[in-house]
């Protein structure tokens, strides 16, 4: 499989990893292979709630910048402090040192709706049909 | 943007391909977009050679009697006053003073040639061949051509012995016909990065040799291939025009800043007395180079505003690899052409503080001149 079966995906090419009742989300590597190298990316404040398929930041790419949605609603809880530095990590390791924020979902059910990677591997591959 | 799923390949094509790169279609063609990393290969020219593969771009044969009149009819610089082997940058006109497109003209043994963008390629030959004069031949050889960028600091170096010795004696806009790889071809000393570099126009039935002759003869001095997303953040870091994002038929080179290349005195040449009337006149607006702190680029057709108001739109923007940060043009009130004037981006929904600064950006580069 191309894309990991421990998260699950957005039509936005953003994932979430449901870890002990927290969510991390990141950006998928399909999404960084369009973005480029990625020079920035925007944060929101710990404590900001998010809600889910808003945006909540950018990310800027040399080329190109694109809008953060988020995947699920909730609350920030943590952001990756090492993409203030290392903004490459996103296109290093997309699923791993590239996540992006931890959230505390307001929603459970809202995580169970996201796509496999069965599913996102066909979203992706319709899109480029 | 063209229809997609109509792309042309390149003779290179299968190369590309074989070297993993992702591909964007331009100008009715299929090319490389990157290759391994936009940074990467940004800095691979910068500091190193990197090769473009640049087919998509239009030639133009020039011949006969009053071939270099007519070319001169048609362009705001003095292509009369160029020798043998030397080529010019040059802004087309129309009567209005717009801009048809940005070209080089080159001045060969009995003939000339107009290397015109790929985006405008079906454009430039209709506006030329309806104005071509009995006794000139005007013939597009955009077929006959395959054409490779060879830019960076080493890029003598990755040449050196592939290419006539005299080729690396050429002066920054100076060219010869020559073998390269052992491919008949125009060897230019031209570019589009602000480093020292040669252009290689060969016939595509070379394109196997001189590839792999040049990728074997590089790679010991660092040569990688470089894709369209890096011509465009080295080619901005000069100040380099794109035509579409700069300049259209709806500005002139005055408002462009690429006056250097109107020649007003001299006769006759579509634009001029449009071009004479606006400089008389001064400017309404002007493209302005600006620089950002933080990391958000302002770019292409984002409004540019001061005090509120819209005072023009960004032509270009990116981050600027070398720089590390942004970087961008637009066109403002000309008023408002202040260096160090702070001027507001709107990028969604956000506001960037964007401050005039000179062209080019980027003043670090091997381009000899």
């Amino acid at each position: 499989m191309r894309y990991p079966d421990d998260v699950r995906y957005t039509a936005e090419h953003e994932w979430a990893r449901l870890e002990n009742g927290i969510i991390t989300i990141g950006v998928t590597s399909y999404a960084t292979e369009q973005l480029g190298d990625v020079v920035f990316v925007e944060l929101p404040e710990i404590g900001v709630r998010l809600e889910a398929l808003k945006t909540f930041g950018v990310i800027e790419a040399v080329k190109t910048v694109s809008d953060l949605f988020a995947p699920v609603s909730g609350e920030v809880l943590e952001r990756n402090g090492a993409l203030s530095d290392n903004p490459a990590l996103v296109n290093q390791d997309p699923f791993g040192e590239g996540w992006i924020l931890r959230l505390r979902p307001s929603d459970p059910g809202e995580y169970a709706k996201l796509m496999s990677n069965v599913d996102y591997e066909r979203h992706v591959e319709e899109q480029h049909a | 943007m063209s229809t997609p799923g109509i792309a042309r390949p390149t003779p290179f094509t299968d190369y590309h391909r074989a070297l993993g790169a992702k591909f964007v279609e331009f100008a009715g063609f299929e090319l490389p977009l990157r290759y391994t990393g936009d940074l990467r290969e940004h800095q691979c020219v910068r500091s190193a050679v990197g090769v473009f593969d640049i087919t998509h771009m239009g030639e133009y044969h020039v011949s006969g009697p009053g071939a270099g009149e007519f070319i001169h009819r048609m362009v705001t610089n003095d292509v009369l006053g160029m020798q043998v082997g030397q080529a010019i940058y040059t802004a087309m006109c129309r009567p209005d003073g717009g801009i048809v497109d940005d070209l080089l003209v080159y001045r060969l043994p009995e003939r000339w040639m107009m290397v015109v963008n790929g985006a405008t390629n079906a454009k430039d030959w209709a506006w030329l061949r309806e104005q071509v004069p009995a006794g000139v031949e005007l013939r597009d050889i955009s077929e006959e051509m395959a054409l490779l960028a060879v830019q960076g600091p080493k890029a003598e170096l990755a040449l050196r012995g592939h290419v006539p010795d005299a080729a690396l004696e050429l002066g920054f806009y100076r060219l010869m016909e020559g073998a390269a790889f052992g491919a008949p071809a125009i060897i230019s000393r031209t570019g589009y990065t602000g480093e020292d570099g040669f252009e290689l126009y060969f016939a595509p039935r070379h394109a196997a040799q001189v590839w792999e002759g040049l990728m074997a003869a590089g790679r010991p001095h660092g040569l990688e291939p470089v894709g369209l997303a890096a011509r465009d953040s080295l080619r901005l870091e000069m100040g380099y025009m794109l035509y579409g994002n700069d300049i259209d038929d709806t500005t002139t080179p005055l408002e462009a800043g690429i006056g250097w290349t109107v020649k007003l005195k001299k006769d006759a040449f579509n634009g001029r007395e449009a071009l004479l009337r606006q400089k008389e006149a001064g400017l309404a607006r002007k493209l302005v180079g600006f620089e950002l702190d933080g990391r958000r680029v302002a770019r292409h057709d984002m409004t540019i505003e001061s005090g509120g108001r819209a005072v023009g739109r960004v032509t270009s923007g990116t981050f600027s690899p070398s720089l590390e940060r942004p970087i961008g043009m637009g066109y403002v009130e000309s008023a408002l052409d202040r260096p160090g004037g702070i001027l507001e981006v709107l990028a969604g929904g956000t506001r960037l503080n964007v401050r005039i600064a000179p062209r080019p950006f980027w003043t670090r580069g091997s381009r000899r001149s």
